[in-house]
Parts: C-alpha cells; structure tokens; sequence
C-alpha cells in the first residue's frame, strides 16, 4: 500500500504555514505601536500593546464623524451576517417546499425564474440595483443591506436537491398519519432538515458577513458601517497619511475575520458537508 | 420529483411569494433597467436621457482602454483558476495521503475559505507594502523594485497572489471530499493495476475527480471575474489610473465614479452575456467529456 | 373492520403507460390478501392505490361500504407499513406512534393508552423513549407495525415491509404478522414479491403479471393448478420445469424430437406447454411403463442444500434442461442416465400460445 513520505508531511506543512502565516503577522503586528511597526515593517513577536490597541479600536470612535467605534461594527456585522443567514434560510426553504412538494401549474415556470439568478452575480447588476434602492428609499437602512442580497436562488438549490433526497414514503406515511402540507412542513421537515439548516446558516453567515462591495453602495453613514466595509475606511486613511494607524487597521482587520473563522472552524463538519453535499 | 405531492390551489405560490417578490423587484427589475439604459444617453445630472441605440456598446468596445481590461480580465481569470486549483488538488491528494494528522492539515488548510476578500487584500497590501512589507526584502535580494500600486506588473502580480491564496481552501474542501469519496476498493483495485503510484494518479484518481474539478472550474472562473472585487478593491486604494482592474471593477468604476450609466449599463449586459455563455458552456461541452460514475 | 372491494382499477402514467390494467378483487372482512409478481407488475401500484397515495385512473375502491376514490389518506380509515418503515426520524419511538393520533385530536389518555397497549404487544414497551436510529432493524420493524396497529384501522396495508430484514429475523416477523393479524381480525393487504412469503402468510393469493391479476385462490390452489405458465414458473421454487411438447396421433414429442410417454390422455393435435414440478418427479427403475409421464435424461450436476438435493439433467437430444428433487441421501454423478417417472395428477398441460391452463 501507500506509504507516507516526509515529502508529503513537508509539503502540507508549507501549505498550512502559507495559509496560516499573514494572518499571524498581522495579528502580532497589530499588538505593537504604529511608529514600531512603520520603522521596523512587519512583526512576528508579541508587542505587548494588545488591550490598549483593541480597547481602543472597539469601543473609541473612529473615522470622520466620530460615530463608528468597532464594536458598532462588530453589532452591524453581526446583523448582517445574522440577518442575512436567517432571511435565506426562511425564503429559500418555503420556497423549495412549494417547488418538491406540491405539483402546479406554473412550478416548473417559477422554478426558471428562481433559479435563473444563479446565473448572474450581484456585482454585475450593481448599479441598477442601487438604483432600485434608492427609488425605494432604503439607502442607509439594515433592510436595504440585507435584502437585495437575497434575490438569489442559492439556498433555494441547497433546499431542493436536500429534500428530493427525502425518503418519499415520509410524505406518504405523514399523510396517511393526517399531516396537512403546513403540518408536514412544521412537525417533520424542518425538523429533519437541522443539520441542513446548521450547515447552510453557517455558508450564510460567512457570506453575509464577508459582503462588502453592497454594503459599501447602500451606506454612506457610518453607523452603518459593518468591519468589512470598514476596511474601505482603513485604506483611505492609509493612502492619505505619514504614519498611518497599522496597529488599528491590522486590530480592525483582525476583528473582522474573527467571528467567521471561529464559526466555520468550530462547526467544520456540519459546514464542509453543507458545502460540498449540496453545492453540485 | 416526489411520487406523492400535495396539490392545492393557492398554497404554492403563497409559499413562494416572498422568494419571487424579493427577486423580481431586486434581480428582475435591476437586470432588465440594465438592459433598457444601456441603450440610453443619461445627462451627467440625471435629468434625461436620449435614446442611442446601440452607441454605448460601440463605444464601450471600441475603446482601447476596455480592450486592455479586458485582456487583462482573462488573463487574471485563467491564472488565478490554473494556480488555485493546481494548488489546492496537491494539498487535497498530500492530505489524503498522510496517516497522521490528516484532520489537523485539513483544519489549517481550509479556515481561509473564511476571511473576506478586502481582509485578505489588505493583508496583501500590508505584504507587498513598500514601507513595511517583507515582500520587498525578497524582491531587493534578487534585483526587482517592486512597486505595488505604481507599477502595473507589479500590482497585478500581488493581485494575482492574494486571490489565489483566498481560493485555495475552497477548492482544497472540494478535491479532499471528492477524493474521500473514491471507494476504497477502488483503490485497492488500482493499486494491484499500476505499481507507479504517478502513473495511478493520473489514469484512476483524477479521472474521478473529472466532475468535482470541473464544477470547480466554472466556480473559479466566477470567483476570479466577481469575488475578487474586494481584493482589487483594496489594492488599487481607489487610484485605478495605471493600474490593472477587472471588468466588473470597471463597471463599479464608469457607473458610480463616473456617473456613465449608459456605458457601465452596456458594461453589465456584456458581462452577463459572458456569464451566459460560461455556463452553457459548462452543459453543453464540457460535461460530456467527464466521467460520471 | 371492513370488506375492500376493487372494480375494474387502472392507473394509466404520463397518458400512456398503463400499470395497472382494470383489476378487480372483493376482499372479505377480516381477510388476509397477498398481491404477489414481478417487479413493474402493478402490485405496488395497486396497493398505493387502496391507500389514497395514487390517484386511481378509472375504476373504483371501496373500503366498506363506501367509496373511497376521492378520500384523502388520512380518512380512508387505513394503516400503511412501508418497505424502508419511513419511521419519522427526529421523533421517539412513542411519538412515532403517537403522531397520527394526535393529529386526529384524540385525547391524551387515550392515545398513551393505545401506545401502550400496542408497545406490549410489539414487545417494544423498552424502547418507547428512543429514536429510531438507535433501534435495529428488527426493532425499527416493530414499531412500523405499531404505528399501524395504534390507528386500529378497517384495514392494513402492507408495501415489502420484511424485504429490508435479514433472512433470520425476515421469517420470524413473517410468523409475528400471521399471528397478530389473526389476533386482530383486521382485513390486510399485503405486498410482496417473495413468493414463500406470500404462500405461507395469505388467506388468498393474487399473482399480478404485467398489470393483469393471472390468478387468485387460496395458495395450495395456486400451487397445485396454476392458472398460466407465468403463475407456474413463479409459484414454487425451485421453478416447475416447463416443457415445449408437440401432440399428434403418436403421443407426446418434445419440439426437439424425443418422444415422451404416457400423459397425452385427451389432447388435441397441435403444441403445449406441459409442466411437472421437481419435487413431483421421481426416479423409476427402468424405462417407461404404467400411466403418466416418463422421461429419460442424463445429469449433468447434484447440487445439494440440505434436507433435499436436486438434479439438473437434460436430454439425450438436447433441449431444455430440467430439475428433479431427491432426498439428501441420492449420490448421482454427471453423465449418469436416470428415469423420471410423475403421477398423471401433477402433469400440466397449458396453451403454447396463451399460456393458459388445459384441463
């Protein structure tokens, strides 16, 4: 059989130190001073300046009306990442349950025109969307974020190709057990789709949390600001100063992928199986 | 489809109302408003329009600087794919491969499928930065003054490194449950076959993972088109003058910075003919050439 | 309780494709009904038909005195055991149970009394608290049957429910089932395509081949005067060795040209199909003699299973082979000639064309 070589210890080794080295150095980094870091580049030992740095990223004002401090950003992230997750999960799964369950009329019509914005990104049709949003007033609100980033048939697809693997004698026994459609909906579906749902909030989150070029159109206040869309603020004020802040931007950035990672690292399995079982 | 389904005459589609409402008013009415404006001449304060007819298209395709970008749009789009897949297909096959630790590798190799892309981009940044960045003191050991942000090359090199690094851990998932799924006596079969574990490589198990690498190839061609709009982003700090930018960043670009709605319209409706024709061309030619079971 | 009655049922798929092709059986009270064939013969259809789960095309169903065609699942009064159980996964093994009755708003008491009652009589009273997944096959078998049992329903139906049960347990459940429908006294229909199960566990059998009923009749019945060459060769086992015979003024012939004895009493010239079953032929000393059916073939393999062996022979010119039960003892070796003998009474005759029984 095949035996392990040191090569391929080596090699995984390397693949793991690429992935998981920058973010180490810019999180030592960001415990050190910024006159530090812009005198001796980049580092890769602890500076001791950890609690004085975040304390201050997160809970002091920021930016150029004062408004934003981290952990607002942190809360908007949170609604968005959160909002998002759920918003999807809700639609797409009501949605795919009408599509598998029910035969009518228009189903196989209704299944083109969901499953048609699979074929065109958000980032393709951003400046007419913007438009609509605008028209609609929800410029600088939580729904004007969230929303429009619903108009995509992904979760609808993860639900459909889960519940056609359904045993279909579930359905039959739950109706001769008297199950109407809500009640089959309610006291057997949902409940068997958990670690569907697990895995699918997760995909979810992750993407709503990481969105940045929408968020970055619908809010030009920054109590609005997610972390994400914060990063857009650190580079402008990189670009425009001598000694720009790196120990707060690297904080910040830091920040902003934490929460994701903790969650996909954590939930791995439910999230690797959500991904791969359902993405084809 | 299921054998029994409930039939009734108004549950369906109330169960499918809020999916159409928020698509219809969110992705239909957007993408046809594209359509409309791109035949349309928009005053720079938004006042009126005049119709043109198919000016903008011309315009937009004849003009050299969307020819680069878009030049460059594809050559970033295969580089990224080429690189992140090839990469990540070694890590997967070295992560089934080893006995020990395989869990811990898979740990580590794929909690970057995490980080946003403007994260990893200011990461980049923060690398290739000419003040602070330890890129530089490779580059100066071998004679090259990189430049990010000023020189075009040297931008698009960093573009190009960031993106693939943000890829990896998605195709890694991808090829490492692929190759889990091959049966093992499968491999046993094989490994009596062919005595070159090389040789086994390439005429058993790649062949099997045809589908998971062909679906990741569409994947990759879309992330490095769309997803990598924060990376560019975040790299070009907003100075896009002689640095390379994609063709969706364009689109950003013409519409929001520069207020041409017609032109970026024109923009968005030829991507989306592009995105068309890639994802017919994912049913129609390609499928056929793989092994499904 | 209730009588079942089906009247000239079909079930036409997609406009063309017709599984069932007008049946019609009356099912006593209390009766035992097996639906038996080949898979695609129409047998499941059938089955989900009765249970509201399908549509029925023309035709109609009564359960009782009343008729049901247009009755949702739910109210036709029925209890359904499936071939995977389809037990409710997230939910215990006493909710299980309970589900169907909650929905029917029958009061607390009464539904944990009737759980009860049917966990002790499943013997599954120790596992009323745990999921299904943590049940083996056996057990997850018995709380299917629970599930049916608690509705106290008109009538059970049953789809394969022992084909996922290993070989040991499958027969113990098969003798569980017998008992407890006799006990219950419920009308049952039951589906199968396993031809022993359906002989030892119903009152009548109905043998489906290709969306038609070939036979119904008490099993003995089937067994010993199968309507069709289909209901012959798939009643029985191993198979009833089916012959191409030609008939003319000079007695029996097979179609490739040995001539047979005896056992041509009364047949028209023209070609049969004649069937004698393995176990109803028997070794003579010497050639032909007497009344009924002699044969002279050659083995070609013994293949012992146990209590019995059975010959596989063929003859002199060829021609199909056939099977012969002997007892365990028999030592008979390749090439050795050997003389069949069968009693007039367990020799068949059917159409060559039709396949139809000849009396």
């Amino acid at each position: 059989m095949y035996r392990t070589r040191i090569t391929d210890h080596l090699i995984l080794i390397l693949g793991s130190l690429m992935m998981i080295g920058p973010v180490a150095v810019l999180f030592l980094t960001s415990t050190h001073d910024a006159v530090e870091v812009h005198r001796h580049g980049l580092m890769a030992s602890w500076g001791g300046h950890f609690l004085e740095t975040y304390n201050k990223v997160l809970f002091e004002p920021g930016g150029f009306t004062g408004q934003a401090t981290g952990m607002r950003m942190l809360m908007n992230s949170m609604i968005l990442g959160i909002g998002f997750a759920v918003g999807k999960i809700v639609l797409s799964m009501l949605a795919a349950y009408a599509i598998v369950y029910f035969r009518f009329r228009m189903g196989t019509f209704f299944f083109w025109v969901i499953f048609t914005t699979l074929l065109l990104p958000l980032e393709v049709r951003i400046v007419p969307s913007y438009e609509v949003v605008q028209k609609l007033g929800m410029i600088n609100t939580y729904q004007g974020m969230i929303v429009p980033l619903l108009a995509s048939a992904t979760g609808t697809f993860y639900f459909r190709q889960f519940f056609k693997s359904v045993p279909d004698e579930l359905l039959e026994a739950a109706r001769i057990d008297g199950a109407g459609p809500w009640k089959f909906f309610i006291d057997i579906l949902v409940p068997i789709s958990k670690t569907m749902i697990a895995a699918i909030f997760i995909i979810m989150f992750v993407y709503g949390w990481n969105q940045y070029l929408w968020p970055m159109m619908m809010t030009s206040e920054e109590v609005y600001f997610t972390l994400v869309r914060g990063i857009k603020q650190i580079m402008l004020v990189w670009v425009g100063s001598q000694i720009p802040d790196y120990n707060e931007a690297f904080a910040l950035a830091v920040l902003a992928m934490l929460p994701p990672v903790i969650v996909v690292v954590v939930f791995q399995s439910w999230f690797i199986k959500g991904l791969t079982e359902s993405d084809k | 489809m299921k054998r029994v389904q409930f039939s009734s005459a108004s549950l369906p589609y109330l169960y499918l109302l809020p999916q159409l409402a928020i698509i219809v008013i969110f992705f239909y009415w957007p993408s046809v408003q594209a359509i409309q404006s791109s035949f349309y001449l928009e005053d720079p304060f938004g006042f009126s329009s005049t119709f043109v007819g198919l000016d903008n298209y011309t315009d937009v395709l004849e003009s050299s600087s969307y020819a680069e970008i878009a030049r460059f749009t594809v050559v970033f789009t295969l580089l990224v794919t080429f690189l992140s897949l090839s990469l990540a297909l070694l890590f997967a096959v070295k992560a089934d491969a080893v006995l020990k630790g395989s869990s811990s590798y898979k740990t580590l190799l794929m909690w970057v499928y995490a980080v946003a892309p403007p994260v990893a981009g200011l990461m980049g940044v923060m690398f290739f930065d000419m003040h602070i960045g330890p890129f530089l003191k490779f580059a100066d050991a071998v004679g090259w003054d990189f430049r990010i942000g000023l020189d075009y090359f040297d931008t698009a090199f960093a573009m190009v490194v960031i993106s693939v690094w943000k890829q990896i851990p998605y195709n890694f998932i991808f090829f490492l449950s692929g190759l889990q799924a091959i049966p093992k006596s499968l491999r046993e079969a094989g490994a009596i076959d062919c005595r070159s574990g090389f040789r086994r490589f390439w005429t058993i198990t790649l062949p099997l993972l045809a589908p998971t690498a062909f679906f990741l190839l569409i994947i990759n061609m879309t992330y490095a088109l769309f997803d990598t709009f924060g990376i560019v982003d975040v790299v070009v700090k907003d100075k896009a003058a002689n640095n390379p930018i994609t063709l969706v960043y364009k689109v950003y670009m013409d519409g929001f910075r520069g207020g041409d709605i017609g032109g970026s319209s024109a923009q968005s409706v030829i991507l989306m003919a592009v995105v068309f024709v890639l994802t017919i061309f994912q049913f129609r030619f390609i499928e056929r050439r793989v092994h499904y079971n | 309780m209730a009588t079942i009655t089906l009247d000239k049922v079909r079930k036409v798929y997609a406009g063309t494709m017709e599984a069932v092709k007008g049946v019609s059986i009356d099912i006593a009270d209390g009766e035992f009904i097996v639906l038996v064939g080949p898979s695609g013969c129409g047998k499941s259809t059938l089955l989900r038909m009765i249970a509201g789960l399908e549509e029925i095309t023309t035709g109609e169903v009564k359960i009782g005195e009343r008729v049901v065609n247009k009755i949702d699942p739910a109210d036709r009064d029925i209890a359904m055991v499936f071939q995977n159980y389809a037990l409710y996964p997230h939910m215990t093994v006493y909710n299980n149970l309970a589900y169907g009755l909650k929905n029917r708003g029958m009061p607390k008491a009464e539904i944990d009394k009737r759980v009860k009652e049917a966990a002790r009589i499943l013997e599954i009273d120790d596992y009323l608290d745990r999921k299904p997944r943590a049940l083996s096959g056996g057990q997850r078998q018995r709380v299917a049957m629970g599930r049916a049992i608690v509705r106290e329903p008109a009538t059970f139906l049953f789809d394969e429910p022992l084909s996922n049960l290993d070989a040991k347990l499958r027969v113990q459940m098969r003798v569980e089932i017998k008992r407890l429908q006799r006990e219950l006294g419920t009308t049952s229909v039951y589906v199968t395509h396993d031809q022993l199960e359906a002989m030892t566990l119903a009152d009548r059998l109905v043998v489906l081949n290709k969306g038609n009923i070939e036979q119904i009749g008490a099993p003995i019945e089937v067994y010993d005067r199968p309507a069709s060459t289909f209901v012959a060769s798939f009643i029985g086992s191993p198979a009833m060795n089916l012959l191409d015979v030609t008939s003319d003024d000079a007695g029996l012939k097979l179609v490739t040209g040995t001539g047979l004895a005896g056992a041509a009493s009364g047949l028209d010239r023209g070609r049969y199909t004649l069937g004698v079953r393995p176990e109803h032929l028997e070794i003579a000393d010497g050639a032909a003699s007497g009344e009924g059916l002699s044969l002279e073939v050659t083995v070609n393999v013994l293949e012992p299973v146990g209590a019995e062996s059975f010959v596989y022979a063929s003859f002199a010119d060829g021609g199909p082979q056939i099977v012969v039960r002997v007892s365990s003892h028999a030592r008979h070796q390749p090439g050795e000639k050997l003389y069949l003998k069968a009693m007039p009474q367990n020799v068949h005759f059917f159409d060559a064309d039709t396949g139809k029984r000849i009396d």
